[in-house]
């Protein structure tokens, strides 16, 4: 994801002057090059992915390779958690089918999750909403109003 | 016979394959690697080459190594390994060697120096299940009997106990490489490879 912020100080960054700065890809490599490891994630990962947050519904669309047929499957639900950084960053969706809690983890990267698109927001107060596993029916349901500020900036 | 490159061990991430599937890696920093001396059956009974990674400062090294890469018209070296080669391979010394001869190699096998843990446990360094937790047990984590009584008189040689774990020379077999990177000299090799992140390691060919 970019870092508008990180960018911006670039030039303050005490470590951008060390000549193991790499400035075109904003990573420092380090003395032995250790960090080389961020740029070959960077590398890895798609250029713009999908903007949602936790406590947002969505519909993830997943590629599905079916012999030679190539289709796109919809999976509908909640986002509960995102986790992990680089192109190892992942996050979970929940849904409720036929009364069962079902949750998928995609990998944010994966060239198998073509689409994310966000239906609603929920307001939330934590990062991950783990809790919702113990809740059900309407306890679960309960998750505060729609956003709407956004129109209102914009 | 026998293609082999020294090298570092970077860190470990993921890559996406063909097929969109994820493949955990090792990123090895191999190469360029330079020929320091070549040992041939004539001269010491066997063949190989001696290669040397990465360059030390001049002043900490010792004036024998200074010379001894003198020799090969390099710099003093930090890691110096020797490689058994084939008789008819073709080496010169000062030659420099660089991760393209891992170009179409499918597998490597990689040595390293484990992580140290210590003085670990019986269950941690040998995998022994160790006591119930609960019901009035006290031998949670340690191992109980060790041996006959005085028949043996003694423990049995060799017998596992807990003791000094890791920081050894390890070989990890049949690791595939998933891609050989020319312009950063980058390995990227599939899976685990033993030592911490920046330890050195030495990279072969698989036979």
């Amino acid at each position: 994801m970019k870092n508008p912020l990180k960018e911006q100080r670039s030039e303050d960054l005490i470590y951008s002057k060390s000549k193991h700065f790499d400035k075109e890809n904003f990573i420092n490599l380090g003395v032995h090059g250790m960090n080389m490891v961020d740029l070959i994630e960077k590398e890895n990962m798609k250029k713009e992915i999908p903007q949602f947050r936790v406590g947002d519904l969505v519909d993830v669309h997943v590629n599905i390779k079916e012999g030679d047929k190539e289709r796109v499957q919809i999976f509908n639900g909640i986002v509960i958690a995102r986790k992990g950084g680089g192109n190892r960053e992942t996050f979970t969706v929940r849904r409720i089918v036929q009364g069962e809690g079902v949750e998928r983890v995609f990998p944010i990267h994966s060239p198998h999750v073509v689409d994310v698109k966000v239906k609603k927001s929920y307001k939330v107060r934590r990062a991950k909403l783990f809790y919702l596993r113990e809740k059900s029916g309407k306890a679960a349901r309960l998750k505060e109003l729609p956003r709407k500020k956004k129109k209102e900036n914009s | 016979m026998g293609i082999g490159l020294l090298g570092k061990k970077l860190g470990i991430s993921q890559v996406y394959n063909e097929l969109g599937e994820i493949v955990p890696i090792t990123l090895v920093e191999a190469g360029p690697c330079n020929v320091l001396q070549i040992k041939t059956e004539k001269n010491d009974g066997y063949s190989a080459i001696q290669i040397g990674f990465k360059d030390k400062k001049e002043k900490s090294a010792t004036k024998a190594e200074i010379g001894h890469c003198k020799k090969a018209k390099n710099s003093p070296k930090r890691y110096i390994k020797e490689l058994r080669v084939g008789v008819d391979d073709k080496y010169e010394i000062g030659q420099k060697l660089t991760v393209r001869m891992f170009d179409g190699i499918k597998k490597v096998d990689v040595c390293g120096t484990s992580k140290g843990k210590g003085f670990a446990g019986v269950m941690k360094r040998w995998g022994f299940r160790g006591g119930p937790a609960t019901h009035g047990s006290t031998r949670h984590r340690t191992s109980v009997s060790i041996g006959a009584g005085s028949d043996p008189g003694r423990v049995v040689k060799g017998r596992k106990m807990g003791g000094r774990m890791g920081g050894e020379r390890v070989t990890v077999k049949n690791l595939e490489v998933v891609k050989v990177d020319e312009e950063n000299n980058l390995l990227f090799i599939k899976g685990a490879v033993p030592g911490p992140n920046g330890g050195y390691v030495t990279l072969k060919e698989c036979k």
